[in-house]
């Protein structure tokens, strides 16, 4: 298991370091053609990469918790999901993550940060008052899965650079709609044919990124599914109850109201959206079917 | 390249060889230290909640004096116990007895009534759990190290610098956590 997290890690933080490199790509095609920045849009487009990639690294949870508007939970009131959470720390060999609740009668949970010393569960109040006690330990132990598996960092950091990613070329998309034809031609007077194919190339690449970006994302998280759900029954040594809860998940129909489209890779299980839910065979889905991971988790014993 | 030269070589590429060897030993006995250190102090914490049950409990089961005496010398047992062999079997006589003494509560209503015996009832529950967690992870750990120091050639640079294989946390509980088999 230590070995498959060590691996883990440097694929994400290779990962990272690919989105990085994206990013500051995305900014520089933007810069250099669209707002006529000449050669210094390098230094823009690796420098608003750096920003934008420390701040999430740093951040990212505090503005996911804000976001939900989750609460602390307090020893008194949470009791139960305190002492779940301590005992499967001990059984993880990780130290104890900050524990949210978020008021809502959804049934989710998330975890979030960015190792597993700065990690934050979250999880609603109707996933706390609806199952029992080792559903709720299933639920647990995989939040805590993805944060000893270095999850939450790819999570956070590439969710939030993508999606800056998304709508950096988005606006590109729009600029070139409008003022594109001019730049064009005004380049065209200065430059040879290898700036005409870089042109071409930027193009692409900024009508690409935001299905490149969605491709990667959900690629990243439906194996780490998988992966959550089976560490999640090593630590419980208990399938069964993460395979009912997640019963229990997919059943309810209840929409989660802070649900978003850049966290939903980071909950249990897709949140239902409020206009009457998404099949979770999409192809764009950042999860597998639920059905399909009750049942591997069925099959472990 | 002369002689001299390759077999100069080969013994550098030995030793950096065991060297790596000897510090994945180090790793692993360091997380079977750190998995002991967890088990211990859970078992600590029950052993400091266990004076305080009995005197709740004697407060509405005067006479159950059999039953008092059976968990007092099973927790004096867990405190004389040093081996990880020895630890193990003294856990399993005091959750034993102190079922018994939960059995015998519940024919005393006032009592199951209490908020105190409540509460010393679910801390005693959470820390079983915790123990049984801390097994787990002991266990593991003890089992990546046994292997570890079973396997060729790891076994002649742990027998140079005299790693020894760990002894198992044993219980004889009914709920055994066996690990799921994980395949991908």
């Amino acid at each position: 298991m230590f070995q498959a997290i060590a691996k883990n890690k440097f694929r994400t933080t290779m990962i990272v370091a690919m989105i990085f490199v994206f990013f500051a790509a995305i900014i520089y095609f933007i810069s250099y053609f669209l707002l006529e920045m000449g050669n210094i849009a390098v230094v823009y487009g690796v420098l608003i990469a750096f920003i934008m990639s420390f701040g999430a690294y740093w951040n990212s949870h505090k503005i996911v918790l804000k976001m939900h508007k989750a609460r602390p939970a307090t020893p008194e009131q949470d009791a139960k999901l305190r002492n779940i959470l301590e005992g499967l720390c001990i059984a993880a060999g990780t130290p104890v993550p900050a524990l949210y609740v978020m008021e809502d009668p959804a049934l989710n949970a998330f975890a979030t940060g960015r190792n597993p010393n700065n990690a934050v569960i979250c999880v609603t109040t109707g996933l706390l008052n609806n199952l029992d006690y080792y559903q709720l330990e299933g639920v647990v132990a995989h939040e805590l899965a993805h944060i000893k598996n270095y999850d939450i960092l790819l999570q956070t950091v590439a969710g939030i650079m993508i999606g800056a990613a998304i709508i950096a070329s988005q606006m590109a998309t729009r600029m070139m709609f409008w003022g594109g034809g001019r730049n064009r031609n005004s380049r065209n007077s200065k430059g040879g044919g290898a700036e005409i194919i870089i042109f071409a190339i930027g193009i692409i690449f900024i009508i690409l990124a935001p299905i490149a970006g969605q491709l990667l994302k959900m690629s990243l998280s439906r194996n780490r599914e998988f992966l959550a759900d089976a560490t999640a029954a090593e630590f419980t040594r208990n399938p069964e109850g993460l395979a009912s809860a997640l019963e229990a998940i997919g059943g309810s129909s209840i929409p989660l109201k802070n649900a978003s489209n850049a966290t939903e890779g980071m909950y249990i299980a897709t949140p239902k959206s409020e206009l009457g839910g998404r099949k979770s065979s999409n192809l764009f889905s950042t999860h597998p079917p639920i059905n399909k991971r009750v049942e591997a988790l069925r099959n472990l014993r | 390249m002369n002689p001299l030269t390759i077999i100069l070589v080969i013994v550098v590429l030995l030793v950096v060889y065991a060297i790596v060897i000897y510090n994945g030993l180090v790793t692993l006995k360091n997380r079977v230290d750190n998995g002991w250190a967890q088990i211990d102090t859970q078992l600590q914490r029950r052993y400091d909640l266990i004076p305080n049950l009995i005197e709740t409990v004697k407060g509405y089961a005067k006479h159950e004096s059999e039953v008092f005496e059976k968990v007092t010398a099973a927790r004096a047992g867990m405190a004389n116990a040093t081996t990880v062999g020895e630890k193990a079997e003294a856990d399993n006589a005091l959750s034993g007895t102190l079922k018994t003494l939960f059995a015998v509560a519940e024919a005393y209503p006032d009592l199951r009534a209490n908020e105190n015996f409540k509460e010393l009832q679910v801390e005693l529950t959470n820390t079983e759990n915790k123990i049984s967690f801390a097994r787990q992870f002991y266990n593991d750990t003890v089992a990546r190290l046994n292997i570890a120091i079973q396997k060729f050639p790891r076994n002649i640079i742990a027998g140079m610098f005299n790693f020894k294989e760990c002894e198992y946390f044993k219980t004889d509980s009914q709920e055994v956590r066996t690990a799921p088999k994980v395949s991908f």
